[in-house]
């Protein structure tokens, strides 16, 4: 799905656990998540907690969007 | 007699479904579930023990999962490993190829698995692995396990194997060497040029080695502009309203939807949920956030770091669903975000 926006000429980033899977599909921006069952937020830690992590990796997503690149790019998280 | 040691997710360990796809490896003599019929099939050979592991272990904490399986393994006596078969389980299937490289790498002894062409191991471990070619479901168990124990056997018994196509394996784009009967027509050369006059003449003609390709899609250029950009957000994770309204599938998806969240905060609980049937609901059911972060996306569109949030979500689900109808879907959202001049998107996988 990732590569059939990118090929109708839309910035898109994938958010996701596996990497490996989204970097062999061909995602172009990827942005790593934490788990499958809750890709933002560990339910066993504090919602606010979940808040951080979630507000951090979405915005890093973002930026994502905005960032030229030549090549496949996993984006570094920090929380 | 040789030695045979397997690998088995939670589910067909006996330990669960997803609810305890974080179950930690560990490792029992003898046979567990469909490791039985692989045991009942090898000859002059045994299935000396199992390895079970929960799929969400081995893709969320793989480095760790592999030290302990290697652990595990240590001063056991083992003359070929075998996982799976994971039909069209995807984080099975990735499971099966990390761990069968793992061995192969360290152990230097032949591994095998088996999956079905959709499975994204495949693409992933094909040329580390012999990947036998598997049904997409269980029912195809039997018939899975019998195609890779006809060649476990030959392994085994130091048989001559016949390669990818005839034994049923997916590809590794290597040579096997061979020695043909020393006359003209074997060279290279002769070979090499029988295949240009084919080329030529525009008759079918068959390459010895085929080059994998993958395929890459143009970089689309960044945003210029983030605080005048409109953001759409797509999940395969399966978030949908709790009446499912278009009825989109568990799994093998063939449909999806757009929901509008014009002057929502955040996804409440119980007006949303997945209905992904590929891990354990729990967590996103109490906050559908957590898979589609509508909160995040609505603070960053009021401190102005985005123009907007599309007003509209898309969803569908993601497991055991085919490429072709995952692209099919992308391109039906594709004149949505046209109509309502999305300029990037953000695609959440499970």
């Amino acid at each position: 799905m990732v590569k059939e926006f990118e090929k109708a000429g839309y910035p898109v980033v994938h958010m996701c656990n596996l990497i490996p899977v989204s970097t062999t599909v061909g995602a172009n921006r990827i942005v790593p998540t934490i788990s499958i069952p809750y890709p933002l937020g560990d339910p066993n830690t504090p919602k606010e907690e979940q808040w951080k992590l979630r507000y951090h990796r979405v915005g890093v997503a973002l930026e994502a969007l905005a960032t030229p690149i030549t090549e496949q790019t996993v984006f570094k998280v920090k929380i | 007699m040789k030695r045979v040691i397997c690998y088995v997710n939670q589910f067909f360990g006996g330990v669960g479904g997803e609810d305890k796809a974080d179950q930690e490896p560990y490792i029992v003599e003898g046979t567990v579930g469909p490791t039985m019929a692989i045991n009942g099939a090898l000859k002059d050979a045994q299935v000396t023990h199992t390895i079970v592991c929960g799929d969400n272990f081995m893709g969320s904490n793989t480095d760790e999962a592999v030290r302990r399986i290697m652990e595990m393994l240590e001063g056991k006596e083992i003359d070929l490993f075998i996982a799976g078969p994971a039909f069209q389980a995807g984080r099975y299937g990735v499971a099966c190829g990390t761990i069968c490289k793992a061995i192969k790498e360290k152990l230097h002894i032949p591994v095998v698995t088996s999956m079905n062409a959709e499975n994204p191991g495949v693409e992933m471990f094909k040329k580390d692995v012999i990947i036998f070619k598997g049904g997409a479901g269980a029912v195809k168990m039997r018939q899975d396990v019998g195609v890779m124990m006809k060649y476990v056997n030959k392994v085994l018994a130091g048989e001559e194997t016949l390669g990818a196509d005839a034994e049923g394996y997916f590809a590794r784009g290597c040579r096997h060497e061979r020695f043909l009967e020393d006359c003209r027509e074997n060279t290279a050369a002769y070979r090499g040029v029988q295949m240009l006059l084919k080329k030529m003449a525009g008759l079918p003609y068959q390459t010895e080695l085929e080059i994998p390709k993958k395929e890459l899609v143009p970089i689309a250029p960044p945003v210029a502009d983030l605080s005048k950009a409109t953001i759409a957000m797509v999940t395969t994770g399966g978030i949908v309203p709790v009446d499912n309204p278009d009825r989109i599938q568990s799994a093998s998806a063939t449909r999806w939807g757009r929901y509008d969240i014009t002057g929502m905060d955040r996804l409440k609980e119980g007006e949303f949920k997945t209905i992904h049937a590929g891990f354990d609901p729990a967590a996103a059911n109490a906050d559908p956030n957590v898979i589609m972060p509508i909160d995040a996306m609505r603070e960053y569109e009021k401190i102005g770091f985005i123009g907007k949030l599309h007003n509209f979500f898309y969803s569908t689900v993601g497991t055991g669903t085919t490429e072709a109808e995952a692209r099919r879907m992308a391109k039906e959202m594709i004149p949505y975000f046209k109509k309502d001049k999305v300029d990037a998107i953000i695609m959440g996988s499970t």
